[in-house]
């Protein structure tokens, strides 16, 4: 690393919130012509859910994050400046970055040339985590208790988050792609200015702002790149596309995005404070941020763990007519009574094995809670069951003993019955696992490296091993 | 006495990692903002009574320079449980669209 006397400004191209979502290629002109240091962005987050942690899987389909490294590999091939990558194919997660690797090597191979890569691993096997956690090194963020090795052994992958560092090391080594497990998303942007020894406020705080890319803009989408320039006393933000802009309360507006704290974030090794931040309107696109403080701590890693233990099975009507419209809270209440005593007495399941929920769309299916008295009667509602149970043959055989209560049950007896809207045949649709974040947990390393395993990928033997 | 839609330009709600929800209410105005940011509408006690969390862990942060004050509150049930509705929490701010603010 070079120390602070020796620093200039370093200046970092986000192509776009998340590789995969589609770089626009008139960007990437754009943001060469301005000589940038490097490329980083993320490539997920837990914002979708556990279900792509625990089965290893990405979010962003593979040919339109392969279209998205072809514009910045041959970037990369053009002006010689690192890609910087994190979290890997959506959960960064071992299976992910492998995903993604594999990827990158198609699209080297298709380019003709060998770029250095690093890959960047910080998946947990269950002891370490279970040894961190005799070694008292790990504790609980709230709302969560404290971890139990029940809840290590529930889930199918466990992610520690890492720092910069890792990203130093692979730098340090010369790569010109690093492929990064889960990572910070302000770390992953803060990296190369970090390395080069600008002031850390700045390289986290500059890294928090565009790791959606553009959506702090004026374009509001991470479909978009930014330009960040970060010098001695804060950073420089500029959308890419012409007609965006960044404006003082679109970049201060965006820490309130996502954060459950507008003012500190904590970080592997630090806060970032931007409660004195000072934002300027430098010209009619570009914004100064300065004022940021960057507290250092002692280093943790949060730890996220994904859980697929209970299954469940889904069935889906719709429904108008007007008896069961006229009272849909009735009709809901009686509904979910009758199938929990129908699986009670067609299967084998007993009480507790399983949980049945009826979904009253239309009504009141995004939250569940029964509307106020005067509410309209709607105009359709479309009813969706959801089974829950221990296994995926469970669920599904109380979805089939459930079938014809749910299809035909009146809103109360002596009514003739009636047969709801079916859209598809067979009706019950088995979904899988139910995934779920299990850990909300940091722990404590001596050093960050302790926990993550690079390696670098040899394209020329990878080459010949596929010739061979 | 108005109500939140009608004072503020926009108010939106998203998860803030698996364990939290974060919503963002900015108001229409500077004077709408000192006005009703303290409002009891939007105590604790009553953003815990509509969202059935406990109200101790309801944390409120006002941001005058954006006339927005940001509450966060602890997910009822870990993101994408057996009982998700709402996996991004984007839609758990229209249930306050509605509050009269005193």
């Amino acid at each position: 690393m070079t120390t602070s006397s020796d620093f200039s400004p370093v200046k970092i191209y986000v192509p776009v919130g998340s590789l995969g979502v589609g770089i626009f290629p008139e960007e990437v002109e754009i943001a060469l012509s301005r000589g940038p240091h490097a490329m980083a962005m993320d490539a997920g987050s837990t914002d979708s859910g556990a279900a792509y942690l625990a089965k290893g899987v990405s979010k962003n389909n593979r040919r339109a994050v392969k279209a998205d490294l072809e514009l910045l590999m041959a970037a990369q091939k053009k002006a010689s400046i690192p890609i910087l990558i994190g979290t890997s194919g959506q959960a960064g997660g071992d299976l992910n970055v492998n995903w993604t690797r594999d990827i990158v090597l198609e699209v080297a191979e298709e380019l003709g040339y060998a770029p250095k890569i690093a890959v960047l691993y910080s998946e947990q096997s269950p002891q370490i985590v279970k040894k961190k956690l005799a070694e008292g090194k790990i504790s609980n963020l709230p709302p969560l208790g404290d971890l139990t090795e029940e809840t290590i052994d529930k889930c199918l992958h466990i992610v520690a988050l890492m720092g910069p560092e890792p990203y130093f090391a692979a730098l340090e080594a010369g790569a010109d792609i690093i492929i990064g497990g889960r990572t910070s998303d302000p770390a992953v942007i803060g990296a190369f200015g970090l390395w080069k020894g600008a002031p850390p406020a700045a390289c986290w705080h500059a890294g928090k702002v565009s790791e959606c890319g553009g959506q702090s803009t004026s374009m509001t989408t991470g479909q978009r790149g930014v330009f960040i320039e970060i010098h001695e006393d804060g950073f420089d933000i500029e959308p890419l596309a012409p007609e965006a802009k960044a404006t003082v309360h679109s970049i201060s507006g965006h820490l309130l995005y996502e954060n459950k704290d507008p003012w500190r974030l904590t970080e592997p090794g630090g806060v970032l404070d931007s409660t004195n931040s000072k934002y300027e309107q430098l010209t009619d696109t570009k914004v100064r941020v300065t004022g940021t403080r960057w507290e250092p701590k002692p280093y943790t890693m949060k730890l996220e763990g994904a859980s697929g233990s209970l299954f469940q099975t889904i069935m889906i009507i719709g429904i108008t007519d007007p008896n069961v419209l006229a009272e849909p809270q009735v009709f809901h209440d009686r509904m979910v009574s009758v199938l929990n005593a129908r699986a009670l007495s067609a299967t084998d399941a007993e009480e507790g094995d399983f949980h049945i929920s009826v979904r009253m769309y239309g009504w009141n299916g995004v939250n569940g809670v029964p509307p106020p008295p005067d509410t309209p009667r709607p105009r359709e509602i479309g009813a969706m069951c959801v089974i829950t149970a221990k296994s995926q043959e469970m669920a599904s055989e109380i979805a089939k003993a459930c079938n014809p209560y749910f299809f035909h049950m009146p809103i109360r007896d002596g009514l003739e019955l009636p047969s709801y809207g079916l859209a598809f045949t067979p009706a019950d649709i088995d979904r899988g696992p139910v995934y779920q974040f299990e850990l909300n947990h940091v722990v404590s390393v001596d050093d960050p490296m302790e926990l993550v395993r690079m390696e670098f990928v040899d394209v020329a033997a990878v080459r010949e091993n596929v010739d061979a | 006495m108005p109500k939140v839609s009608e004072v503020c330009r926009q108010v939106r709600s998203k998860v803030a990692g698996p364990f939290w929800v974060t919503m963002d209410l900015m108001f229409d105005s500077q004077e709408s903002y000192e006005r009703y940011c303290q409002s009891p509408a939007l105590s604790a006690e009553n953003i815990g009574r509509i969202y059935d969390v406990d109200a101790a862990k309801v944390m409120h942060f006002p941001v005058p320079n954006l006339h927005v004050l940001k509450i966060s509150y602890p997910r009822k049930m870990p993101q994408g449980g057996v009982e998700e509705r709402d996996l991004h929490s984007g839609q758990q701010y229209t249930y306050i669209m509605d509050l009269e603010l005193g």
